[in-house]
């Protein structure tokens, strides 16, 4: 076993690992992976690159196969096909502690019958790490997640965020390459999430350690990651930023599972110039911005982010506005969801469909509030809307 | 709020009864074992006289101390055998016939004994071995294996599988893993296990007298042939002290459960 990965010398310099990846290389590179369990095929062919430093959040609702992919990055599982690379050298049949790669598990996984100083220490010692070199170490990470002066408390002694930093300490004592996190805050209240997802990345940015995140929740994958993987059916959906994910998803599935989304049913199509008119069975005709990849001759569908759709009584108002709006529809409010800083009308259209509208509220006693069965007019500009193919 | 929990009339009469039936026959042996006098019914003051009486003889000794040995070795192998096979249950890869093999292991449970012991009699006279110490201990090890694997893989089955993978994933090979994160998790539930075997060859009498052989009586089998020619009070003490060394053991086996199941979620069935 080869454990030149564990350095001794102090700095926390977690990526530069002596498997660095030549110039210009991926860190990881993973090749048409499959893996089939019985005839389930829960991960079918995925590739992915991986640059050192970066957080990566595997998206995806539960039965995805992000978190056996996840464990054949960890060793856990065995790919049957395809290769992962990591710094080059192909892992994908190594066991799990040949590879310098540590795992942060879902429920902790902590030693119940060790205390928080030997949970963190447990890797090192498997190490062959010197005692004092330990003690540095397990003494660093402490201090790197705030747990000073509970080194001797048992897991069941802790809270679930004491216990969740312990599981990051641990994972991290022996400075990997890649840091595997699954679903890490799934176990958190709201609150106490938020807080920890904040810390993630300022540690993250801090060690420079490359992180891989699998995570359901995708307001959790848009805060933290810088780059975006979301699965469906165990494949790779869209590869983005959180930015372009949310504002230019590539299929109307991803729309959908990515925040909230307003779609209409594309009928016909007409040029004018460089922008399209779409007849829609809900909404009647939209004009929408030409997509960059030309439309097929299959179904297609109009989205609207329920944010970028403005309400007002009687339609757009500043002169901007008027230009802009291009598609204005009228309707009644047919329902309210406060939400405290946003609320959310939505609006049966005179044309029949429903249309959903996030409106902010910006001031405290806000005079001019929808009521239901109110009428209003809802607008929005070409560019606001992304057509996907249905 | 703490509940307070109050006994009826009922509940006090009821408790007391099932105590009674329970252990007043066992209370009786006790206080008789302290009897002065020789006949066994006849009550003639204290004394110590019966234990003094046991230990000059030698016979009775003698088979206790093979009892003793049967129970210690018998206990010891079935401990190591019912782990290996719990654990080959609930963490190896799902074989061919597990299913098989799990309801096999379990049958001992619920053999009668006599089939069990006559079995292996026929068995250890096919193969011509001489009967005694051995033969004892490995039909005791056939008794008692499954009663281990049953409490060690009930510990197992509790145990998050994850445990063993962040110990893989923290730099240990799987055997490694096992002994570092499984084995001191399940150790309580091999040792109750343990406890249990023992408890459970000591007053075997069964299947001890179909498998020993002359010369080579354990304790049962001696008291139960000194019994058929009438009682004498030193069974009594005899008895006595059997029951204060399973009164100890089931303490400990208990004790060592309450731990086990302390440190995970759930106890094992103890």
């Amino acid at each position: 076993m080869t454990d030149e990965w564990l350095r001794t010398d102090g700095a926390a310099d977690a990526a530069a690992g002596d498997v660095l990846p030549a110039a210009g290389q991926p860190l990881l590179r993973i090749e048409g992976v499959a893996k089939t369990f019985g005839t389930f095929r829960a991960v079918d062919g995925v590739s992915l690159d991986i640059k050192a430093g970066e957080f990566f959040a595997l998206l995806g609702p539960s039965g995805c196969g992000k978190t056996t992919l996840l464990r054949m990055l960890a060793g856990f599982e065995a790919p049957d096909e395809g290769r992962i690379l990591l710094g080059g050298r192909d892992i994908a049949q190594a066991l799990p502690h040949e590879r310098p790669i540590n795992m942060m598990f879902q429920n902790y996984a902590l030693f119940p019958h060790l205390s928080v100083r030997d949970n963190i220490a447990f890797g090192l010692k498997r190490a062959g790490m010197a005692r004092a070199d330990i003690a540095t170490r397990v003494a660093e990470m402490v201090a790197l997640v705030k747990l000073e002066g509970l080194e001797k408390r048992k897991p069941d002694q802790l809270s679930g965020g004491q216990r969740q930093r312990v599981a990051l300490a641990r994972a991290l004592a022996r400075r990997p390459q890649l840091l595997l996190l699954d679903e890490p805050l799934a176990a958190l209240d709201k609150k106490l999430r938020e807080s920890t997802q904040a810390e993630l990345m300022e540690l993250q940015r801090r060690l420079g350690t490359t992180f891989i995140i699998v995570t359901h929740d995708q307001e959790e994958a848009m805060t933290m990651a810088s780059r975006i993987g979301v699965m469906k059916s165990g494949k790779l959906a869209q590869v983005a930023a959180p930015r372009e994910l949310y504002e230019a998803p590539r299929s109307r599935w991803i729309a959908e599972f990515v925040g909230d989304i307003n779609l209409f049913d594309g009928e016909s199509k007409l040029r004018d110039g460089h922008r399209l008119v779409v007849g829609t069975r809900d909404a009647g005709p939209l004009v929408v911005a030409e997509p960059r990849e030309p439309l097929g001759a299959g179904k297609f569908s109009i989205a609207v982010r329920p944010e970028k759709i403005k309400l007002s009584r009687r339609g757009p108002v500043s002169e901007a506005g008027r230009e802009t709006a291009i598609n204005v529809l009228d309707g009644v409010i047919a329902d309210i969801c406060y939400l405290g800083g946003t609320t959310t009308y939505k609006v049966k259209l005179d044309t029949g469909g429903m249309v959903q509208a996030s409106v902010v509220n910006s001031a405290r006693i806000d005079v001019d509030a929808y009521s239901l069965n109110q009428h209003v007019v809802a607008w929005f500009s070409p560019d606001d809307c992304v057509v996907l193919p249905s | 709020m703490r509940k307070v929990f109050r006994l009826s009339r009922f509940n006090i009469a009821s408790l007391a009864l099932g105590l009674a039936f329970l252990y007043l026959p066992i209370l009786i042996l006790v206080i008789y074992s302290f009897n002065a006098s020789r006949l066994v019914t006849v009550w003639g003051g204290w004394s110590l006289r019966w234990y003094h009486e046991f230990f000059n003889d030698r016979a009775m000794i003698e088979a206790a101390w093979m009892s003793l040995r049967v129970a210690v070795s018998s206990a010891s192998i079935a401990t190591l055998l019912g782990t290996l096979a719990a654990v080959a249950l609930s963490r190896g890869e799902r074989f061919r016939g597990r299913t098989l093999f799990s309801g096999m292991l379990y049958a001992p449970l619920v053999m009668p004994e006599v089939i069990t012991g006559l079995s292996l009699l026929l068995l250890f006279v096919a193969l011509n071995a001489e009967r005694g110490f051995w033969t004892v201990t490995i039909a005791h090890t056939t008794l008692t294996m499954c009663f281990v694997a049953v409490v060690v893989q009930s510990r197992l089955g509790s145990l998050d599988r994850s445990l063993e993978e962040a110990a893989m994933d923290l730099g240990c090979d799987p055997v490694r893993a096992f002994v570092a994160v499984t084995l001191p998790l399940i150790a309580p539930a091999i040792v109750a296990g343990w406890m249990l075997a023992f408890t459970l060859s000591l007053d075997d009498l069964v299947i001890a007298s179909f498998t020993t052989g002359p010369g080579s009586a354990t304790l049962p089998i001696r008291i139960y042939s000194e019994v058929r020619l009438g009682v004498k009070p030193e069974i009594n003490a005899i008895c006595t002290l059997v029951i204060a060394l399973i009164a100890v053991v089931i303490v400990i086996a208990s004790l060592a459960s309450k731990l086990s199941s302390a440190q995970g979620e759930s106890a094992a069935p103890l």
